[in-house]
């Protein structure tokens, strides 16, 4: 049984990547919430059908911190129907694996990329 | 990197004098104490000397003694015990009712929860914010049919001491004609305050040797003279057939020994631990800002500093803290495999946002003013840089 974290996940956790605000974002969506104990907020630029930039901004735990810093990395320049396309299997792989009792934290940085995206597309064409 | 052990709640080193005790009786003196020949006769008087030490502290009998396996199956043998050795008509479920807090621990409140399932009601107490039990909630619940009251000696997460004397003369008090009988798990408290039964008016109390500097996987259960309590597990007479199985001797004889070090050095353990615990309260509540200190504020074990740090949340500060070379705990919910957060701070009135951001900083004997320094320097920065992670979300 895993239970322990990967040293890709504490790499992540304890040096994440793309964290902040993003000004001119034109994709951003939170999602969890504090009762739970983990609230994440993605910030998308995008431009045509392509993700320029990505940030996060996350309160939470080691699983939900590494995985939002490593959702923001798999989706940063690719086209947005990859992006959408992310799951939360592909974002605990790309870390080695998570322990089974945090498996919820991945589905949270996946499901925040793909609400950013809608955000961005609810504001129609451009994301204006 | 330095490393630094502040979760002595969690477990104790052991002491040299504790293996120095025990080295004899894994190869050399390996007999089984039940035994007729000159091994287990050697073993014998070992687990005997070790039972009258016990005894000895806990100012009580040495029949009074049993050794079991861990706190954890001490306090399932005082709690499913005590039941099992009630009469028939007390079984129904209208004729028998038992009373523990809502801030137990696991292996107190899931007995109590067990019970509930099998039909038996149970009042679980609640606390104040300061996790001290209500006496008069207590008084207002005890009912005719009140068999057993089980209230832990001081809390493990908080840190608060509860008042063991004063719910005991309650009990004594009731003018039922049945008494109900009195449990507390002293698991926290070995090393700073008293054990003596007769002071606290318990008629069960269960001990667990590692978190007093002795070895895991032994404890303690004192059983006052004439209160019924029938086996649990079967299979021997060990134990007065409380307790079936080959008696752990290395094992017993380390937790004798590590308990009368314990108890001797409690005076000075209090005071330099308390001087310690201050320092860290004192520094933290200044150094970091929006955060505050869970349990009660003077009626509190020595060696707990608990905290609740609030827009953060707990494991991520625990694994920043790990990263410097700090060991510590936490009550939020991703370290409990549950998703939930510590059913203590919550039954304190803690709000649940807050409970996950909470940290457990537990002092030893071994614990130094340098490495209470350290801590001072280190946490608040990791608590200010995981604010900015998440942007005050």
């Amino acid at each position: 049984m895993n239970q322990l974290y990967s040293e890709k996940v504490m790499d992540h956790f304890l040096h994440p990547r793309n964290m902040g605000e993003l000004p001119g974002a034109n994709g951003v969506a939170t999602v969890g919430n504090k009762q739970c104990g983990d609230v994440m907020k993605m910030y998308l630029k995008i431009e045509g059908e392509t993700v320029k930039e990505a940030k996060f901004q996350t309160l939470g735990c080691g699983a939900a911190i590494s995985t939002s810093s490593m959702a923001t990395e798999m989706i940063k320049g690719k086209p947005l129907s990859d992006a959408l396309k992310l799951t939360n299997q592909a974002i605990a792989e790309a870390l080695d694996g998570l322990p089974s009792s945090k498996i919820h934290c991945s589905v949270l940085a996946a499901e925040a990329v793909k609400r950013a995206i809608e955000d961005y597309r609810s504001k129609g064409e451009g994301g204006k | 990197m330095r490393k630094i052990y502040l979760d002595y709640a969690a477990t104790t080193p052991i002491l040299p004098e504790v293996i120095e005790a025990m080295t004899p009786f894994w190869a050399e003196k390996f007999g089984n104490a039940s035994s007729l020949h000159s091994f287990g006769r050697e073993a014998r008087v070992a687990v005997e000397q070790s039972r009258d030490q016990v005894a000895e502290i806990l100012n009580c009998e040495p029949e009074e003694i049993i050794f079991t396996g861990t706190t954890t199956t001490s306090d399932n043998l005082a709690i499913l015990g005590v039941v099992n050795a009630l009469e028939e008509k007390q079984l129904s479920p209208n004729r028998c009712h038992l009373i523990t807090t809502a801030i137990e621990h696991h292996a107190v409140l899931d007995t109590f929860k067990y019970l509930e399932s099998q039909g038996f009601a149970v009042t679980y107490l609640s606390v104040d914010k300061y996790g001290v039990v209500d006496l008069k909630e207590l008084e207002k619940a005890i009912r005719p049919e009140t068999v057993l009251v089980s209230v832990m000696y001081a809390n493990n997460e908080v840190g608060t001491i509860e008042p063991i004397e004063e719910i005991s003369k309650l009990l004594q008090a009731t003018s039922y004609k049945l008494k109900p009988k009195f449990h507390t798990d002293a698991a926290a408290v070995a090393e700073y305050l008293t054990l003596d039964v007769q002071k606290l008016g318990v008629d069960l109390m269960t001990l667990g040797a590692h978190k007093f500097g002795g070895p895991k996987g032994v404890g303690i259960l004192y059983i006052k003279k004439g209160t019924g309590v029938n086996p649990v597990t079967f299979g021997g007479h060990h134990e007065n057939g409380l307790w079936p199985g080959t008696e752990a001797v290395p094992l017993i004889v380390g937790m004798a020994k590590a308990l009368e070090i314990a108890q001797k050095s409690k005076i000075k353990n209090q005071s330099q631990v308390t001087g310690l615990r201050d320092k860290l309260i004192k520094g933290v509540l200044v150094k970091v800002p929006d955060c505050y200190l869970t349990g009660h504020p003077t009626q509190r074990l020595p060696d707990i500093a608990s905290f609740v740090f609030k827009g953060v949340e707990g494991e991520a500060v625990l694994l920043r803290l790990d990263a410097e070379g700090i060991a510590v705990s936490s009550g939020s919910a991703c370290t409990s495999g549950d998703l939930k957060p510590s059913h203590v701070l919550l039954v304190m009135g803690i709000p649940q946002e807050e409970a996950h951001g909470s940290i457990r900083f537990s002092l030893g004997r071994n614990t130094t003013e340098e490495e209470i320094n350290y801590v001072l320097e280190k946490l608040p920065k990791i608590i200010s840089d995981l604010r900015n992670l998440s942007g005050g979300l």
